[in-house]
């Protein structure tokens, strides 16, 4: 129990410092966008949302192109793909904290492992049953549906709750319109150090 | 949105002596029969109703608390009070705070919105978490009204016993008898005082088992919140003495999107006859971040309550399972 209360401090920091580097991102595109949208623009104003905070960096798959690493096209915001088993991450000292899959899908530090998650609007494996509501929650609470477990590290949410309602929930009218993808993100891993239990 | 709470504990008219801690009179003490868990933290909770007022119960599972309500809840650790949670509903909506106590427990200053550690440990090293304001939305904001611990079913004369850490009411707590004669609970259907709401189960194991998941889980897991359409809850409607209870009905034999470690065949949220297979012990057992269940307001598992709802999947749960599991099937069959 004392070494998760040790783990989870640590992540915790490295939260932070995720968050940190993501508010200027954040940041950027909140000082530039215009007032509330109207309901008819919401996903427009979404897709410009998403694609200005480089939600896609983490969310959809890098493969190697030929000018080198892009994102999968056919991927888009599916998350950590359900197909790609992940090596043990390996271990860091020093300075470094963090390690990434050349996906850019997963993630391993302080906190575990950490995939990131499936956006699409699949009905099983993505948002596809997710409300505005839930969303919105998410983000503003940094947990799992707005109540369940914590969203960990890069996710930048710290930076994003941020935002307004109305931007939000154009993201969220947004992801509803992009193709729906089956892909089952695998559950995140404690870290090494964790407990048994 | 309400504003900003009061400063201080002091300010929030728990005592009439602040030097004494006298409690004021209008701040009437109670006790749920399913208490929340918080790391063996030892709990005392009052209710203030302003004069004149009372409480709508038409809907027995979702009183309607006039504006003015007060709720308080105390937390002491090794014996000192370490933190008073607080509720209210003011003109513009629910409140929430907590003041965190100073050792010497001169003063209980507002708690930082963002929350805070304690000094005082749950555990060797592991330091009393005070939660975020945020955070108290979290779990209040689950079902339309945000008052969890007192409701009929925790008020209910008709206690359970075997509650894991049941508490023994006070001679002065309030019940859901008292309340209605005081004229306190209004509008409560009048069988509901006949017959006191119990959960309905076939064995005393049962019963505390799935009172705890109702005082520890159903404010997420409910049919009436915003997680309604997960189609799981764990809650026990007040008015329901007999069949079988919402965590039999969403849970038993349910797929489980949560990937049970180590469990063969499809994950489902409790399987009969075996807690290691069942995601809810597994993740109530659990107090890595991102596994653990609640996901927020403890550090530390649960044991008694852990042997408790182990029990009940293991051995009441078993008997039952050819008929649960097929009843299971057809139902998802027709999704």
């Amino acid at each position: 129990m004392r070494g998760n209360g040790r783990a989870g401090a640590r992540w915790r920091m490295a939260a932070l410092v995720a968050g940190a580097c993501a508010a200027a991102q954040g940041g950027a595109a909140a000082a530039e966008g215009p007032s509330a949208p109207a309901a008819a623009d919401a996903a427009r104003r979404g897709a410009y949302l998403v694609n200005g905070m480089g939600c896609n960096d983490c969310h959809t798959p890098y493969k190697m192109g030929a000018s080198g690493p892009e994102p999968d096209a056919t991927r888009t915001l599916s998350g950590h793909p359900e197909s790609l088993a992940m090596p043990p991450a390996p271990p860091l000292s020093g300075p470094w904290m963090a390690t990434v899959a050349a996906t850019m899908t997963a993630w391993a530090g302080p906190w575990g492992v950490s995939y990131t998650a499936n956006l699409t609007p699949d009905s099983e494996t993505g948002l596809g049953r997710w409300t505005e509501q839930q969303f919105v929650d998410t983000i503003r609470s940094g947990r799992h549906l707005g109540r369940g477990r914590q969203i960990l590290p890069p996710m930048p949410w710290p930076a994003i709750r941020n935002m307004t309602d109305d931007d939000l929930k154009a993201i969220f009218a947004y992801l509803r319109t992009i193709p729906p993808i089956r892909n089952k993100v695998p559950d995140p891993l404690p870290p090494a150090s964790a407990p048994a239990q | 949105m309400a504003g900003e709470p009061p400063a201080s504990l002091r300010e929030t008219g728990l005592y009439a002596d602040w030097t004494t801690k006298t409690v004021g009179r209008g701040n009437l003490p109670y006790a749920p029969q399913y208490p929340l868990w918080s790391d063996g933290a030892v709990k005392a909770r009052w209710i203030h109703i302003p004069p004149g007022e009372f409480i709508d119960a038409r809907d027995p599972d979702s009183w309607e608390f006039p504006v003015g309500t007060k709720l308080w809840k105390e937390f002491r650790i090794g014996g000192r009070r370490v933190e008073t949670r607080y509720i209210e509903r003011t003109p513009e909506g629910w409140q929430f705070a907590a003041y965190l106590w100073s050792e010497d427990e001169a003063a209980a200053p507002l708690a930082p919105e963002r929350g805070a550690r304690a000094t005082a440990e749950v555990a060797p090293g592991l330091r009393h978490a005070v939660p975020s304001r945020y955070d108290c939305r979290v779990c209040h904001e689950g079902r339309p009204v945000p008052v969890l611990g007192f409701t009929a079913l925790q008020l209910s004369p008709d206690r359970d016993r075997n509650a894991p850490h049941a508490e023994r009411p006070d001679r002065d707590d309030v019940d859901l008898r008292r309340l209605v004669d005081r004229g306190l609970v209004r509008g409560l259907a009048p069988s509901l005082l006949r017959n006191p709401p119990r959960i309905p189960a076939r064995t005393a194991t049962e019963r505390a088992a799935l009172g705890y998941l109702y005082g520890n889980c159903a404010m997420c897991h409910n049919a009436r919140g915003s997680l309604a359409e997960l189609g799981f809850s764990l809650d026990s409607p007040a008015a329901r003495r007999t069949g079988d209870a919402d965590a039999v009905l969403t849970a038993v034999s349910r797929a489980s999107h949560f990937t049970v470690p180590g469990a063969s065949g499809r994950s489902e949220r409790v399987r009969p006859g075996d807690p290691a297979a069942s995601a809810v012990a597994v993740r109530m057992g659990s107090r890595r971040a991102a596994l653990q269940m609640p996901p927020l307001g403890t550090q530390v598992v649960d044991e008694e309550a852990m042997r408790v709802v182990r029990r009940w999947i293991a051995e009441d749960l078993a008997e039952r399972t050819p008929q649960r599991r097929a009843s299971a099937n057809r139902e998802e069959a027709k999704r």
